[in-house]
C-alpha cells in the first residue's frame, strides 16, 4: 500500500500536513531501521568503489604521487592533456577507436535486429529453439577463448579460412598479423560472438507486439514482407533507437581485454586504441596521471556523444533515454 | 481446368512460402557457422597434433586419443589455476548475490524513505565512472593487490543486475503479503529471508549465473591486480599457453623447440575446452532463466 497517498487521504487540512508528514517519515525510518542496515554495505560499496574513483579523477590535473595521494599531489593543470594532444599517437588512436565503433554501428548493430525479425517468423518451435540456443553459446565464452578460436580458424597454415582461400586459388592471409585485417577480424568475431545474445532484447520487443495487428494485415491481404515492413519494424523502432543512442554514447568505448589480446607489434598501426593505451601507460608503466587524463578525455567525449545522440533521437523519433 | 492449374501454382510459388524456405535455410546456415569453430576445437583436443598442424582436422577428430587431457591434468599450473577459478567464481558469486539482494530488497520497498535519491545515486554510476586508473588506485591503496578480494569487491554489485532484481521484487511480491506480515510483527529482515527469497528463486538463479559467467571468464581484472603466478585463474594461464604456442610456432626450425611445439599444440585445445566447459555444461540448464532475465531488463528496464 502506498503510504504517501494514505497520508494525504487522512491528513485532511493543508496546514497540518508538513509536520504530520515529517513525524510520519521519522516513524517510518525507525520502523524500517533494518532496511537501512541492509543498505549500509551497499552504500559503502558505491562510495568506495564508484564515488571515490570519481573524486579521484582530479589526478588528471595533478602529478600523482602514490605517497601524497589524490589530494596532495602537485597541481599541473592541463599539462597531461596537452602532452596527449601533441603525441604522435593521438590522432591514430582516436581514428582507430572511433572507426572500430563506426564499423560496429554499420555492420554489427543491425544484424541482431534482422536476426530477431527473421527468427520471429519461424513457427516450428524446435527449430527456433535450436537456432537461438546455438547462437547464444558464443556469448558465454571468455574473451581469451574467443581470441584463441580466432587464431585457430585464421591460422595461415591449417586454419579453415585459409584452407578455403587456397582451395579457391588465393594466397593465405595472416589475418592477425596484418594491420589492414585487424578491424574486420575484430568486428567480425564480435558479430559471431554477440549477434544471438544481442537479439534477445529485440525478441523481447517483438513478443510485445499485439498479434491483432498481424491478423488485420492478413485479412487485408498483406504479404509477409509487407507485414515486416509495415508492422514489425515500426513497432520495435523505439527499442532500436534506445540501443542506438547507447551505442553512439559509447563511440569511444571498447572492451580493453579483446584488443589487448589481439594486439601485437605487427598490427599496432590499426589496433592502437585508447583503452589499451590507458592500461599500458597507467597500470603497467605507472604513469597514472597521464593515463587518467586520457581516460577522462575519452569519457567526456562519450558523455557528450550520448547527450547529443539522445537529443537528436528525441527530436527525430520521439524516443529518448530520459 | 485452366483455373485449377493456376490456383495450384499460386499455392506452390506463393512469395510467403518462398520467404519461409529462404529463412529456414539462412538460419540453418547461421547455426552451423556458430557451432563450427567450437566443434573444430573439441575435435582438435582429442586429435593427433600432427594431423592438426597439417590441417586435416576439419570437423571430426583424426587419430583419436585422450592424451592431451591426461597431459593437462598432470600440468600443475593448469590444475592450480582451475581450482583458483573455481574459488573466485564461488566466492565472488556469493558476495555478488548477497550484496545485490541487500541492495535490491530495501530499494524495492515503496515505504523506504529516501528511496528515490538513493536510486539516483546508484543509477548515476551507470552513466559516469571514475575510469580505469582511479579505480585501480583505490584498490591498490586499500592494499588489495595480489589478494582475491581485488577482483571481487570492486564488482560486488552490478547496477544492471540490481535494477532487474529490484523490479522483480516490486512486481512479484504482493504488497498485501508484506503489510500482513509486518502488522503481525514480522521484522523486515525475517520477511526477506522467510517470504521474499523463497518466492524469488528465479531471479536469484538468473543473477547468480550472470555473475558466475563474469567471474569464470574474467581476464582483465586478474592481470591488473595479480602479479603472483599462483594467484592466476585459468583464463590467464590459458593465455600464457597460447602465447608460448605462438612463439614456439615462430621458431620451429629448432629441433628442441619443435618437440616443445607439439607438446603445447597438444594441450592447447584441451585447455580451451576445459576453460569453456563449466559454462557450456551449465548452459542448457540455465538457458531459459537467462532469456527471462534479459527480457525482464528489456521490458521493465
Amino acid at each position: 500500500m502506498d503510504t504517501k497517498s494514505q497520508i494525504v487521504g487522512t491528513g485532511g487540512q493543508k496546514g497540518l500536513l508538513p509536520r504530520f508528514r515529517r513525524n510520519r517519515k521519522l516513524k517510518l525510518i525507525a520502523k524500517n531501521y533494518d532496511l537501512y542496515l541492509m543498505l549500509l554495505p551497499v552504500l559503502l560499496f558505491y562510495l568506495i568503489f564508484r564515488y571515490v574513483p570519481m573524486y579521484g579523477i582530479q589526478i588528471a590535473f595533478r602529478d600523482y604521487n602514490p605517497g601524497l595521494g589524490f589530494l596532495k599531489s602537485p597541481w599541473v593543470g592541463w599539462e597531461h592533456f596537452e602532452r596527449f594532444f601533441s603525441s604522435f599517437r593521438f590522432s591514430r588512436m582516436i581514428v582507430n577507436t572511433v572507426m572500430i565503433n563506426v564499423y560496429q554501428i554499420i555492420f554489427q548493430f543491425p544484424l541482431p535486429i534482422i536476426f530477431a525479425i527473421i527468427v520471429n517468423e519461424v513457427r516450428r518451435k524446435r527449430f527456433k529453439a535450436f537456432v537461438l540456443n546455438t547462437t547464444y553459446i558464443p556469448h558465454f565464452l571468455s574473451t581469451v577463448v574467443v581470441v584463441a578460436l580466432i587464431s585457430t580458424v585464421t591460422n595461415p597454415e591449417y586454419g579453415v579460412i585459409n584452407q578455403l582461400i587456397e582451395y579457391f586459388g588465393g594466397e593465405p592471409i595472416r589475418f592477425l598479423e596484418e594491420s589492414s585485417w585487424f578491424k574486420p577480424v575484430y568486428v567480425g568475431s564480435g558479430i559471431w560472438q554477440n549477434m544471438g545474445w544481442s537479439s534477445l532484447i529485440y525478441l523481447g520487443a517483438l513478443a510485445g507486439i499485439d498479434p491483432v495487428l498481424y491478423e488485420a494485415a492478413q485479412v487485408d491481404g498483406a504479404s509477409k514482407l509487407q507485414q515486416i515492413f509495415r508492422i514489425t519494424i515500426p513497432c520495435i523502432m523505439p527499442t532500436v533507437m534506445i540501443m542506438l543512442i547507447l551505442k553512439i554514447g559509447g563511440i569511444m568505448d571498447l572492451g580493453v581485454d579483446k584488443v589487448l589480446l589481439m594486439q601485437n607489434d605487427l598490427n599496432i598501426y590499426s589496433s592502437d586504441v585508447i583503452p589499451v593505451y590507458v592500461y599500458r601507460t597507467g597500470v603497467r608503466e605507472g604513469d597514472f596521471s597521464y593515463a587518467a587524463a586520457i581516460d577522462l578525455f575519452n569519457n567526456i567525449i562519450n558523455f557528450l556523444m550520448l547527450l547529443s545522440a539522445n537529443r537528436i533521437s528525441k527530436k527525430l523519433s520521439g524516443s529518448s533515454l530520459w | 481446368m485452366n483455373l485449377k492449374v493456376r490456383r495450384k501454382k499460386k499455392i506452390y510459388f506463393n512469395s510467403d512460402t518462398f520467404v519461409m524456405w529462404f529463412i529456414y535455410l539462412l538460419l540453418a546456415f547461421v547455426s552451423v557457422l556458430m557451432l563450427y569453430p567450437l566443434i573444430v576445437v573439441l575435435s582438435s583436443s582429442v586429435s593427433d597434433p600432427v594431423a592438426i598442424i597439417e590441417g586435416r582436422v576439419r570437423l571430426l577428430p583424426v587419430g583419436f586419443s585422450l592424451e592431451s587431457y591426461e597431459k593437462v591434468f598432470a600440468n600443475k599450473d593448469i590444475t592450480r589455476s582451475f581450482m583458483n577459478s573455481v574459488r573466485y567464481t564461488l566466492v565472488g558469486t556469493a558476495v555478488n548475490v548477497v550484496m545485490t539482494i541487500l541492495a535490491a530488497y530495501p530499494l524495492s520497498r515503496k515505504d523506504l524513505v529516501g528511496r528515490n535519491p538513493l536510486m539516483m545515486i546508484i543509477t548515476f554510476t551507470m552513466f559516469f565512472s571514475g575510469g580505469m586508473i582511479p579505480s585501480f588506485l583505490v584498490v591498490r591503496n586499500l592494499g588489495l593487490m595480489n589478494k582475491m578480494w581485488a577482483i571481487i569487491l570492486p564488482g560486488a554489485i552490478s547496477t544492471y543486475n540490481l535494477i532487474i532484481t529490484r523490479s522483480y521484487f516490486q512486481n512479484n511480491i504482493p504488497s498485501e503479503l508484506q503489510d500482513a506480515a509486518l502488522i503481525d510483527g514480522c521484522s523486515n529482515s525475517k520477511f526477506l529471508l522467510k517470504v521474499v527469497l523463497p518466492l524469488s528463486l528465479t531471479i536469484i538463479v538468473i543473477i547468480s549465473m550472470f555473475y558466475a559467467v563474469g567471474h569464470w571468464n574474467a581476464y582483465f581484472g586478474p592481470i591488473m591486480y595479480f602479479s603472483r603466478k599462483n594467484m592466476y585463474p585459468l583464463q590467464v594461464v590459458l593465455r600464457d599457453i597460447l602465447m608460448s604456442a605462438q612463439s614456439a610456432d615462430m621458431a620451429t626450425s629448432d629441433a628442441v623447440l619443435s618437440t616443445r611445439f607439439f607438446e603445447i599444440e597438444r594441450i592447447k585445445y584441451a585447455t580451451i575446452v576445459i576453460a569453456s566447459l563449466p559454462m557450456v555444461i551449465a548452459y542448457p540448464f540455465i538457458m531459459r532463466y537467462f532469456e527471462k532475465g534479459v527480457m525482464m531488463g528489456a521490458i521493465k528496464g
